[in-house]
């Protein structure tokens, strides 16, 4: 059936059915391929997005939960003035191996320094501990929030 | 340790020297009044000058355009090692150019490029010196052209950021001299004359990723990000103990599902001839292709599928603890090593330490699961694949269907993450065949469950040691008997152990023996093959019999090792090629540095908390890597820190990627000595997901301090040496904190708890 969803800021039909879940609908039918499939059971935060500024996983989300709220995905997160200064964190930090886990990452950060603006490590624990990173960049994920932050870090950038 | 999925003729450090006195270069325009620099990184094993002068050779190319704009082809598949950033930034470097004005281009897979694959670490030592050199040469090149230009001797010439300038203060920029320096003969590739490391702008400075800006911002550049037109989505449903045969499925129920096209039987193939864990053939099963992946999953559910009885129905992890123990009783099937006298050694020896170690099957586990797009067309197979080895996946692709190689084209596209499991290609040859059964274009993609049970997994092992040490502490008799998996004599893929394995060569009596078990299930290897799996068990051993001499497991290292000097390979081949030699000087340096950075032996720690040293060398990196940790009473383990030297030579190439890998290694290495084990019962692998399969997470990852020695020898890589010795430093750490010693991976904390 036809589900009219609100994201980044667009209203956009599908004809899906209600069980499918977000992430499917927004990598296969909506061809927005930014929010990654890693476990299908919300364990690895891939396919991390904010469903009105909440970080969800939207690979167990299904699309006919999603409703009128805005749904906010990598490919608009950069969008807000935090996003926009995540994302030129991680690329200041270098932070990325593979690079697979990072949308979701990125997504769970911006989530993070918007409701929390001066996280302590373990509100960055308790934050990022749901978003797996395979190549294990967690020290440097940890100094570019904190450099988002303008907090200091330990990270001396490869130097 | 030596790894069969990669071809044995570079299993060496010593190609790198080979290659680069035989790389060519041609000159051309390139389109729209550029300077083409053509050249080929030859091919393996006996130099063919006719075919490496031959056009078709030249293979890779810079291209300077008349907009000074620099383009690199970067020829190896990206899996996050970060080789398409480096490579170039060799080349930028020696042609003198600014970085920001730099590109690079994948190339796809094509046997005239010469080996294209990840693993191993070779990149680094493979290409330092031959991709300078296509730099060194285009920059004389566009030196010459400036010369002519002005009609000054080149001598009064030199260069910056892409301009040439003459000591006049006349000067011209890169893109108005490259038609010119097109017209100009190739310069002798020997004589060129490399920059003076006090000049690098490049080379040595932290440089972002070039495909990062595209992954923040979410664009679709991993092989599961591939679209076709026209393209339908496949699972495949394959038989939960390996390799059984289909006696029956529900196919006609389940074409009739929303969304589905088509649903059939795959027949596997047997396999096919090719090295162990390159080709399984093709695992039978069932294909559902739908109009989107999620209508194919949920048809999947609907499949009832009857597999036929498999004689490796009856392994399992219990049994094969039991067969090893009956095997550790008995005298290794083969020798592996056979020094001295060791019975005579063990018997007048002071003391005698005995210790079992294990260590368990390991699954890859990257995060993006393996996924394939194929299409087959007037018998042409065109593939977009995610793989760290697309030649022996071509190979196979190409038996299994029947066609010419030659008419199987592979992309590369950029990998979620490879640790060694693309290096098979099974995904590849599942989709093509699916794709030429549905005739249409397909991408495969296995879901987490798929992907954790049809793994080519790290094998696990056990280690029988037997020790003794003199009056003085020192050791004089050394045995293992290592039990594997395998065939009698026949080693499984990546469940091998070599006969330099230390400390061999520095106790003159020492055995290493090896028997082996049957084993069904497909192994291959994980990051550092070998190396992550032996430096935990030989590693913590060492450090038992440093503590059971009572000495400092720091000064034990060092007093084992000895005084610093270079051990030559040993004669004869192993798998074609000759060891690299082994730097004692190189082992103290690292070994003292992670000392020094750690405050070893100086820190007064509190009670349940210590520190743990080790050292490992692999993939020609000299890695020594301090842990400390604490453990609760109930057997928690917290890392509170690492620190990590190593050594791989005069130069680091790019610290971002060099400390990245050095991190990540540290904390993957933990992740799965803490916490991940693949267990069988019954052919079959328990695990399915991540919450049975743990990896490591942001509130577990300790902080991870990098340090590298730099020492005059030639660089080499980065994506794997710093995991080894991580796993023992941390399993030592935990006998400091509690006394008890982890002798079973991943770490159980009922053996280690003190209350």
């Amino acid at each position: 059936m036809a589900y009219t969803i609100k994201i980044n800021g667009k209203a956009s039909t599908v004809d899906v059915a209600g069980d499918t879940p977000l992430l499917w609908t927004l990598r296969d039918v909506l061809d927005m391929k930014g929010s990654k499939f890693g476990c299908g059971m919300g364990l690895c935060g891939a396919c991390t997005v904010h469903i009105n500024g909440v970080a969800t996983r939207s690979c167990v989300t299904p699309v006919s939960a999603v409703g009128t709220a805005s749904v906010t995905t990598i490919e608009g997160v950069g969008e807000s003035e935090i996003g926009k200064k995540v994302q030129a964190a991680w690329l200041d930090r270098d932070v990325m191996q593979c690079g697979y886990c990072q949308a979701g990452q990125i997504m769970s950060a911006t989530a993070l320094l918007t409701r929390n603006p001066q996280p302590t490590d373990r509100d960055i624990d308790d934050a990022m501990s749901g978003n797996l990173c395979r190549c294990a960049t967690y020290t440097r994920i940890r100094a570019a929030i904190k450099q988002a932050a303008g907090l200091p870090t330990d990270d001396k950038r490869g130097a | 340790m030596t790894n069969p999925n990669i071809p044995s003729f570079m299993q060496t450090g010593d190609a790198a020297t080979t290659l680069s006195r035989r790389t060519f270069l041609s000159v051309s325009a390139a389109a729209g009044g550029g300077l083409m620099l053509s050249f080929a990184l030859p091919g393996f094993g006996k130099s063919d000058p006719a075919i490496e002068k031959s056009a078709a050779a030249l293979n890779m190319y810079v291209r300077i355009g008349k907009d000074g704009i620099v383009t690199i082809v970067s020829k190896n598949p990206e899996i996050g090692q970060g080789i398409r950033t480096m490579l170039p930034m060799l080349i930028a470097e020696e042609l003198d150019v600014d970085w920001q004005n730099v590109r690079t281009q994948q190339a796809d897979f094509d046997p005239k490029y010469g080996p294209q694959f990840a693993g191993g670490s070779f990149a680094t030592p493979m290409n330092w010196d031959p991709m300078r050199r296509v730099g060194a040469a285009g920059r004389q090149l566009l030196i010459a052209a400036a010369a002519a230009t002005w009609g000054v001797p080149a001598s009064e010439c030199e260069t910056s950021l892409g301009t040439v300038k003459h000591k006049s203060g006349k000067t011209l920029p890169y893109g108005l001299l490259a038609a010119k320096a097109a017209s100009l003969p190739a310069p002798d590739m020997k004589t060129l004359v490399l920059k003076d490391p006090k000049t690098f702008h490049i080379i040595g400075k932290a440089t972002g990723g070039v495909d990062s800006p595209k992954i923040v911002a979410g664009e679709p550049i991993f092989g599961i990000d591939v679209s076709v037109p026209g393209m339908l989505y496949a699972v495949y449903e394959k038989s939960p103990v390996f390799g059984s045969k289909i006696v029956s499925a529900n196919v006609d129920a389940i074409k009739s599902l929303p969304g589905v096209r088509h649903a059939f039987i795959v027949k596997g193939s047997e396999p096919n001839g090719l090295p162990d864990g390159i080709a399984l053939g093709l695992l039978e099963g069932v294909a559902i292709v739908a109009d989107t992946w999620w209508q194919a999953s949920k048809a999947r559910e609907k499949l009832k599928v009857e597999w036929a009885s498999n004689p490796i129905s009856n392994q399992n992890s219990a049994s094969f603890a039991k067969q090893a123990a009956a095997l550790s009783k008995q005298a290794p099937a083969k020798k592996i090593r056979s020094d001295g006298d060791v019975n005579t050694a063990l018997a007048r020896a002071t003391k005698v330490v005995e210790a079992e170690y294990f260590y368990p099957f390991l699954a890859h586990a990257p995060l993006e699961p393996q996924n394939c797009t194929a299409q087959v067309r007037d018998g042409k197979v065109e593939i977009w694949a995610p793989t760290q080895n697309p030649g022996p996946g071509r190979t196979l692709v190409a038996k299994t269907l029947g066609v010419a190689e030659g008419d199987v084209t592979i992309h590369l596209i950029r990998c979620g993450g490879g640790f060694g499991r693309r290096l098979s290609n099974d995904y590849m040859v599942e989709a093509a065949m699916i794709a030429k059964l549905a005739n249409a274009p397909v991408k495969l993609v296995w879901n987490r469950q798929d992907d954790m049970r049809h793994d080519m997994y790290r094998p696990a092992g056990f280690h029988y040691f037997k020790a003794g040490l003199d009056a003085q502490g020192k050791i004089v008799g050394f045995r293992d008997h290592f039990v594997t998996f395998g065939e009698g004599d026949k080693v499984a893929n990546s469940a091998d152990m070599g006969e330099n394995e230390v400390p061999a060569r520095f106790v003159g009596n020492l055995e290493y023996g090896v028997s082996t078990m049957p084993l069904g299930i497909p192994t291959g290897p994980l990051r550092a093959p070998g190396s992550n799996a032996l430096a935990f068990a030989f590693e913590s051993f060492i450090d038992e019999l440093a503590h059971a001499a009572g000495k400092d497991p720091l000064q034990f290292r060092l007093d084992m090792f000895g005084e610093a000097r270079v051990l030559p390979p040993p004669p004869g081949l192993r798998f074609g090629m000759p060891a690299p030699s082994f730097d004692v000087g190189r082992v103290r340096g690292v070994l003292e540095l992670a000392a020094e950075k750690s405050g070893w032996g100086k820190r007064k720690l509190p009670k349940g908390t210590g520190m743990g040293i080790a050292f490992y060398f692999s993939h020609l990196g000299y890695f020594a890597e301090v842990v400390q940790a604490t453990v609760s009473p109930a057997g928690h383990v917290k890392v509170d820190k690492v620190w990590v030297a190593g050594d791989v030579g005069g130069q680091i190439i790019n610290p971002f990627g060099a400390e990245n890998q050095a991190q990540g290694s540290a904390i993957d290495g933990i992740g799965a000595a803490l916490s991940q084990a693949i267990t069988i019962e019954g052919g079959q692998v328990q695990q399915s997901n991540f919450h049975d399969f743990n990896l490591i997470r942001m509130n577990q990852a300790p902080p991870v301090e990098v340090h590298f020695k730099i020492t005059n020898n030639p660089p080499t890589g980065m994506g794997e040496p710093a995991l080894p010795p991580v796993i023992p430093a941390l399993c030592n750490a935990i006998f400091a904190a509690t006394g008890k010693r982890v002798r079973k991976l991943p770490i159980n904390p009922a053996d280690i708890k003190t209350a």
